[in-house]
């Protein structure tokens, strides 16, 4: 009987309210999936690959998504992440006055809508925008990375969800040899209800193979060390004469 | 036996309504593609279906116009009210394309070659003077053959009864216009239609399914489908009455789409397509409108609602001798001939059509808000560097309901020596940072000729920062690219630097230093 209630269970109900996520990440939300109406905030170090490995489960699943205002978008490593391009629309950044109309018109139809937030969002125009994508059941992930030359902080929205990649560790590179192959990054997430405890997740953004992968145990004891203030190993120079 | 059919076809159809002449090299373009172009412009080597650059590179002069489907439609309105002095029972096929039955009035004015004349002239003294010569009227056993007997008349031709076959026999297999069909039956060796028709109906069926089948019927000169056709329950017509009576066409072609959205339900609850459909409209003083749609599969309710626009358009925006005298009060949709719904499928879980449908739509809004530049869409160029292998074009320049493909097949495998291999970085700015390289003693790092450097980096700086220990570089990875162009020739090598904690390519040209990426 339970065995056939399991089989006889309503899948799709489920699957409305949530995006599936690469499997690498499920440990990393709560529930296993991007809960619908949601907004997450990417920050850190390796936030843009991060941003991009977020969108790239649901994209692969047939989602759209859009990237509002991130011009420098590498859509190489989007491809290789896992993001499907025929299925991808950039947006560039709108003026501050438009800004809320162009969100609000894009959300809707693209599941995910990637956000590098320069302006600071007037608290109405984020409380209609959050409730609009809960609505229509889109998620919001907002960028909130440092670029050189100064920082992009969109504030005024509030998150369900907030990935902050700490430690980042690069594995390949020697002295005049080698190349980049792979990348150790400790995310620590934190964020309302459900997830309200901090919880540090390693992750191999990506690994040797190219793949994304959970990279076992993080290193750091979790919750007592703020990750921004992890120091940054030396990198290790482990010759893989590429 | 097929319905005898007579077809008018007033090729480039897009070219005539927007009012150019033969003459004027010109081109009708829709999501960056040519629909429709003039003779001048077909004889400079201007081809549908070619990109707006190419074809402005085979003609220079190229006047470029965008498509419009309800001006096409407005423009052929006085043709097929002509030919309404012929026959009540007029089809149009599409704007530029009509046919009706022949049985009537080929009787009645002497025989199908005398039919086929009179509306020649007819058709030829609704366009303007230079268009008049390209007018082609067909006469055959069913639509199918008719079409291509119009295609290829000079000006007029006429397929003697049960003629047919032997008339397509001779056609190459890509008339029928089903580009995968066609491209595997050519690659078995079946170049012409008689070839294709010779096989067994049974054989097709086996290879081919019912599509195949529909195809081989045509190829033979039958109908498409057998000529058991449903008639249409009385109770499918929908009509909406319009109260205040609609003078303008956007307030009845929103009734319209309703409609056509009930019309299109009723239809899919009883498992029936409709591939014609008669569109009616009242006016005040009691008027009567009407005219006949016809596509060759099933319409969907998009376009009927289309359709009825368009044909609102023709009537309400027309020349003062076919407007009606007031608005119009009463809107019927009727479907004429309906087919049970099978060939169409939309995507397994019930909508990745409908996402698209409603991508374009906030795409469109999107444009509109900032402007059509405003939107892209990332396209596969190729390339070395992490910036150079995907460009992004306009959103408008690609019909975005319809699945493309990125990476063109085997293009990933196309070998870029000197490429930065993978993991590529996930910010690319579109322009690079300058930055500065320097050496233990403080000099800039020089790559030689031969693609070495000449000292180790050992700190960096970029973007305006402070400056940075290198803790890890490799490379170079030199690109020599278009040496064989003066003016285009660039000669840059890359270097992968790990400083400050953060990976990011350095690219070196003539000296200088720039970060060309950043892996973050």
């Amino acid at each position: 009987m339970v065995g056939l209630a399991e089989r006889v269970r309503p899948v799709t109900l489920a699957g409305e309210q949530t995006l599936p996520v690469l499997e690498a990440l499920v440990g990393l939300l709560p529930g296993g999936a991007l809960r619908r109406g949601s907004t997450v905030s990417v920050e850190g170090e390796a936030a843009t690959t991060l941003a991009l490995s977020l969108a790239a489960g649901p994209s692969g699943a047939g989602s759209w998504v859009a990237a509002v205002g991130l011009p420098s978008l590498g859509l190489a490593a989007a491809a290789e992440v896992g993001l499907v391009l025929e299925r991808v629309v950039l947006v560039e950044q709108p003026p501050r006055s438009a800004w809320g109309s162009v969100i609000a018109a894009l959300v809707g139809a693209f599941d995910v809508v990637l956000l590098g937030a320069p302006h600071r969002v007037v608290g109405s125009d984020a409380r209609r925008l959050i409730a609009r994508s809960r609505e229509r059941g889109s998620v919001l992930v907002i960028l909130e990375r440092t670029v050189p030359g100064g920082t992009s902080r969109p504030g005024g929205l509030e998150v369900d969800l907030r990935l902050r990649s700490g430690a980042v560790r690069w594995e390949g590179l020697g002295w005049g040899h080698g190349r980049l192959r792979a990348r150790r990054v400790t995310v620590e997430v934190s964020g309302r209800r459900s997830a309200n405890r901090p919880r540090q997740v390693t992750l191999w953004l990506p690994g040797s193979d190219g793949e994304i992968a959970v990279a076992g145990q993080p290193a750091a004891p979790p919750a007592c060390v703020h990750p921004s203030s992890v120091r940054v190993d030396a990198p290790l120079t482990r010759a893989e004469a590429g | 036996m097929p319905v005898r059919t007579l077809v008018v076809c007033c090729p480039d159809w897009p070219v005539v309504a927007a009012g150019l002449a033969p003459t004027d090299p010109a081109i009708v373009l829709h999501a960056n593609r040519v629909v429709a172009c003039t003779p001048a412009a077909r004889q400079e080597g201007v081809r549908p279906g070619q990109r707006r650059r190419e074809a402005q590179a085979r003609s220079p002069a190229l006047q470029v116009i965008e498509r419009d489907e309800s001006r096409d439609a407005r423009r052929f309105e006085p043709v097929v009210q002509a030919l309404e002095r012929f026959t009540p029972r007029l089809e149009v096929c599409r704007p530029g394309v009509c046919a009706f039955a022949t049985r009537g009035p080929s009787r009645y004015f002497g025989g199908d070659e005398a039919l086929a004349h009179r509306v020649l002239t007819t058709v030829q003294q609704q366009l303007a003077p230079g268009w008049a010569a390209h007018v082609r009227v067909g006469v055959a056993d069913g639509p199918f053959a008719a079409r291509w007997a119009a295609h290829t008349a000079e000006p007029t031709r006429v397929v003697p009864p049960g003629e047919s076959a032997t008339f397509l026999a001779s056609l190459p297999v890509a008339a029928l216009e089903r580009s995968e069909l066609v491209d595997v039956l050519e690659r078995l060796g079946l170049r012409t239609l008689g070839q294709f028709a010779a096989l067994s109906p049974a054989d097709v069926v086996a290879r081919f399914g019912a599509e195949g089948l529909a195809a081989h019927r045509l190829a033979r000169g039958l109908d498409e489908r057998p000529p058991a056709l449903r008639s249409p329950p009385p109770d499918l017509l929908v009509a909406a009455e319009l109260d205040p009576p609609a003078e303008r066409v956007d307030t009845a072609a929103f009734v319209a789409k309703t409609l056509a959205d009930e019309l299109h339900e009723r239809l899919e609850r009883l498992g029936l397509a409709c591939t014609r459909v008669l569109i009616a409209a009242e006016t005040d003083h009691g008027e009567r409108l009407e005219r006949c749609w016809r596509h060759e599969s099933a319409l969907s309710a998009a376009a009927v609602a289309d359709r009825v626009r368009w044909q609102l358009d023709g009537w309400l925006n027309g020349s003062a001798a076919i407007r009606p005298t007031s608005g119009i009060t009463r809107l019927v949709l009727m479907p004429d001939e309906v087919v049970a719904a099978t060939g169409r499928q939309l995507g397994f879980w019930g909508g990745e059509t409908a996402v698209a449908d409603r991508v374009a739509r906030s795409v469109a809004r999107v444009q509109g808000l900032l402007g059509p530049e405003a939107v892209t869409v990332p396209e596969w160029r190729g390339g070395r560097g992490p910036g150079e292998r995907y460009e992004l074009v306009p959103a408008a320049a690609v019909d975005l309901t319809v699945p493309r493909s990125v990476v063109p097949p085997g293009a990933g495998a196309a070998p870029w020596p000197g490429r930065i291999p993978p993991p590529s970085p996930a910010t690319v700015p579109p322009e690079p940072i300058p930055a500065e390289v320097r050496d233990r003693m403080g000099r800039s790092v020089v790559i030689t000729a031969r693609g070495l450097a000449t000292t180790d980096p050992y700190e960096v700086r970029f973007g305006g920062g402070a400056w940075l220990r290198v803790e890890a570089w490799a490379g170079p990875w030199p690109a020599d690219e278009r040496w064989w162009d003066p003016d285009a020739h660039r000669r840059r090598a890359r270097l992968q630097i790990l400083a400050g904690g953060r990976a990011a390519l350095f690219t070196v040209e003539r000296g200088r230093w720039w970060v060309e990426a950043i892996y973050d």
